[in-house]
């Protein structure tokens, strides 16, 4: 099945990918749509990431047509 | 609730004057508004800062902010809310986020004013990239409060 996969800040410029169509196996995890990603990178512990833009942890599954994003720790407001 | 994602410069205290100018009755229900304005410094972890670039995920951004503030209205007796955050190219001294909260009593709006802020710190998906005098760095993590 499609999906679609976007990375940000620090991860998209480290990886050169903004968003991507990915062909993933049924029920696939989180996880292992990273795996998919980018076969060679060990998905970070501090890596946050959002299923259809609300989180999940890396064993949500995801279904047909979601979008799946990964992203470092997040730094907004004022410091 | 109002939430707001600008790549504009903004003027808090405008923002707040406006948005209680929206109110139908005479305002006179409200007894505390608390304000936070968060400002671009022009120094971190001890060098320079000449600008800055704040990315955001947007869709997320707004909807995250929308449900922290829907949160916050109901875990507290507040009167109304106002969320405005920059993105984008920003230069010292630029405000970049107002987080304002009305209620009946200060307690309320101290408390829910400082639990949003802390939550759009911690979960809210923007990332800050900085400019300095020898080149950029993406800030990976946040002070403490």
């Amino acid at each position: 099945m499609q999906i679609e996969v976007r990375l940000f800040a620090g991860l998209r410029e480290r990886h050169g990918i903004s968003v991507r169509e990915l062909s993933v196996p049924e029920n696939s995890t989180v996880r292992e749509v990273w795996t998919l990603l980018l076969p060679e990178e060990p998905l970070p512990d501090n890596v946050l990431v959002a299923r259809n833009m609300e989180y999940v942890d890396y064993d949500a599954s995801v279904s047909e047509h979601d979008e799946v994003a990964f992203f470092p720790p997040v730094t907004g407001g004022a410091r | 609730m109002n939430v707001r994602i600008t790549d504009q410069p903004f003027d808090p205290w405008a923002e707040v004057q406006a948005r209680q100018k929206t109110r139908s009755d005479n305002s006179a229900d409200i007894g505390a508004t608390a304000v936070f304005v968060g400002t671009m410094r022009d120094f971190n972890e001890g060098d320079a800062v000449q600008g800055m670039f704040l990315e955001h995920y947007p869709g997320m951004t707004g909807r995250y902010l929308e449900k922290i503030s829907a949160d916050a209205e109901a875990r507290w007796d507040l009167l109304d809310t106002l969320i405005v955050h920059r993105v984008g190219e920003l230069h010292p001294a630029d405000p970049i986020v107002l987080v304002a909260v009305w209620s009946a009593h200060r307690k309320d709006a101290f408390e829910a004013s400082r639990w949003l802020m802390e939550e759009l710190k911690s979960r809210a998906p923007f990332w800050k990239k900085e400019q300095l005098t020898d080149g950029s760095r993406w800030v990976e993590h946040n002070t403490p409060g």
